[in-house]
């Protein structure tokens, strides 16, 4: 008698929990549909016909699949340019950074200097400083770069950087975060690896190079990818500093399916699908190195 | 000082590393010397200056100050409707991405996939989002108001409507930015020891009292962070408001923000002195509110959680 009181109790109790599984699981669905919902009426929109687009009442689910939208942004607005110059930009930033930011990082963490802690607060400082504040200043700089789009070298008479991959490039070239998360990494890696390796022979450069480097690879990818879709992702530098049809990055790009009155909405979201995919793709395959890149600094472009 | 530096220079291998360690920083020193320490200088001297790029800059003392804050209305607009954009923001994304961690914060099959699910908006480009969200919001065909349309309510005229366009964007900013603050959360939770909610447990606490009595206090640095970080990224925004006003700041100045403001001073009608003056009250604001935000991060460290 008792046991079958038990078992009642029991089962009573997996059914409350099997419906809460299920409540629980409705409300995950609920917001990933919030979350991923527009992410697909984007997708969606993208390949249907203007005639459904643009229908009354409503097409849903598109009835044609074409890719006229697609074909549109790349033939007739020449966004297969734009990718070329975001990538391009956004490949050589993530090149420099991971460079000079883990060399820096490197003798942060493992070398004894003179005034190393004060110079490690002051660019722990400049971190603070927002961008809007220097944009004006480097702009500047960008104008007067001696020697450039016809400046002389006091960097008067022409227009310097402005519409060209460097100007374009040289605000990403390194972003002082990178050291403090490559810092952070290299000291946990032990010394007794480069006193060996000094001991061998080994100079500074090397055991940067040949121990500390390969050793950081995660924290590497981490860094590397948040360099490459913040650049990827800006909009504002580029806005700035181009001016041509043929310097405009992807984010740009975008703008010009619209004018202040007409949008034309298929090319756009086909457009807006092919900016956003391969960052989503990276994203997929690296998840873990994204987020430990906001869990470790709290950062984000 | 000076004997610290011959401490260095006086052994030969200790200076050697020394040097080496001068070469290896001396990019990023001088770089980050060359365009944000100077700049933030600079910007200062042009914010008294009458500046327009092309001919020299005219010190004009606190001339453009004093406009701003006596004289521009648009200023105070802006500066109104940027606080207007955080203090929507934040506390809705403050309460759904804790709501989120809490939910997600245990072990059940499928959970990485709502977590990538909601951490899409994070990666997505402002201007992707706002081009995505412009096709939602739109008049006539726009998802929101064709659902809307299924009750009988609408068209709303979401973007363009003065007094609308600026929740509007909010709320796509909160989207946005759920995911990048439940991170945050997450790892926060998992910091909490367990053994807090099983004493709680024991002594017959209910679920809402384990969250007012052990979750949310032991998350305040965390909460904390997170809304400094908030209004620091919240009051520099613009983006999102120049695309979604498809770069007017409209309608009726209803979206322009201090960022907004700043880049149309300096880029659309080169007044750069000027801009470089609001650009440094921003800088004021937002520098004060991340030396509060060191301290209390100094605090979370020494403190333990």
């Amino acid at each position: 008698m008792q046991t079958k009181v038990a078992r009642g109790m029991q089962i009573r109790e997996l059914g409350a929990e099997a419906l809460k599984k299920v409540l629980l699981y409705a409300g995950l669905a609920a917001v990933g549909v919030v979350m991923a919902g527009p992410f697909l009426w984007m997708l969606l929109s993208s390949f249907k016909p203007d005639l459904e687009l643009f229908a009354y009442p409503p097409v849903w689910w598109p009835k044609h699949f074409m890719l006229d939208h697609y074909r549109y942004a790349f033939l007739n607005v020449s966004f297969g340019r734009y990718f070329l110059n975001s990538f391009l930009v956004a490949a050589i930033a993530t090149a420099a950074n991971v460079f000079f930011t883990s060399l820096a990082g490197y003798a942060f963490a493992r070398l004894e200097f003179f005034g190393k802690n004060a110079i490690f607060f002051l660019l722990l400082g400049t971190m603070m400083i927002p961008s809007q504040v220097t944009l004006i200043p480097v702009f500047i700089i960008a104008k007067r770069f001696p020697l450039t789009g016809g400046n002389n070298i006091l960097g008067a008479g022409g227009t310097g950087l402005i519409d060209s991959y460097g100007g374009l490039l040289f605000p990403y070239l390194i972003m002082v975060f990178g050291v403090f998360l490559v810092r952070q990494f290299f000291m946990s890696i032990p010394r007794d690896l480069d006193d060996a390796a000094r001991i061998d022979g080994a100079s500074e450069f090397g055991i940067y190079w040949r121990i500390c480097l390969p050793l950081s690879r995660p924290v590497l990818a981490t860094l590397a990818i948040f360099v490459f879709t913040n650049v990827w992702d800006d909009f504002l530098w580029p806005l700035v500093i181009t001016n041509s049809e043929k310097m405009r990055t992807v984010q740009l790009g975008l703008q010009i399916f619209q004018s202040q009155f007409l949008v034309n909405w298929g090319p756009l979201m086909a457009a807006t699908v092919v900016v956003t995919l391969p960052v989503l793709m990276v994203f997929m395959l690296g998840q873990k190195y994204f987020i430990r890149g906001i869990a470790t600094t709290g950062l984000k472009g | 000082m000076l004997e610290s530096w011959r401490y260095f220079w006086n052994n030969p291998g200790r200076r050697r590393v020394m040097l080496m360690a001068y070469l290896f920083i001396a990019p990023v020193v001088l770089y980050v010397f060359v365009t944000s320490f100077i700049p933030m200088f600079t910007s200062l001297y042009l914010s008294f200056t009458r500046y327009n790029a092309l001919s020299a800059a005219k010190w004009i003392g606190l001339a453009n100050y004093r406009d701003i804050l006596l004289r521009d209305t648009l200023f105070w607009r802006a500066l109104r409707n940027t606080v207007q954009y955080s203090l929507e923001v934040l506390p809705v994304n403050i309460a759904l991405s804790l709501g989120l961690a809490i939910l997600i914060n245990r072990k059940l099959r499928g959970i990485t996939l709502f977590r990538t699910l909601y951490y899409l908006p994070v990666v997505t480009s402002a201007i992707a989002v706002s081009m995505i969200w412009m096709w939602l919001y739109e008049r006539n065909l726009g998802l929101i108001n064709l659902l809307l349309d299924q009750f009988g309510i609408g068209p709303v005229d979401w973007l363009g409507k003065p007094g609308l366009a600026l929740h509007s964007i909010a709320a796509m900013r909160v989207w946005k930015g759920i995911g990048w603050n439940m991170v945050i959360y997450l790892a926060g939770l998992q910091g909490i020891p367990q053994y807090l909610y099983e004493a709680a447990m024991l002594d017959g606490a209910s679920t809402w009292q384990q969250f007012r009595k052990i979750t949310w206090p032991m998350l305040k640095p965390v909460t904390y962070y997170v809304i400094t970080m908030g209004l620091i990224s919240t009051l520099q925004a613009f983006t999102e408001l120049y695309a979604m006003s498809r770069g007017t700041g409209g309608p009726l100045d209803s979206t322009t923000t201090i960022g907004f403001l700043i880049y149309q001073q300096a880029f659309q009608y080169y007044e750069m002195g000027k801009a470089s003056a609001i650009a440094f009250i921003l800088f004021v604001a937002i520098f004060a509110l991340s030396l509060i935000n060191v301290k209390f991060f100094q605090s979370r460290v020494e403190g333990g959680v």
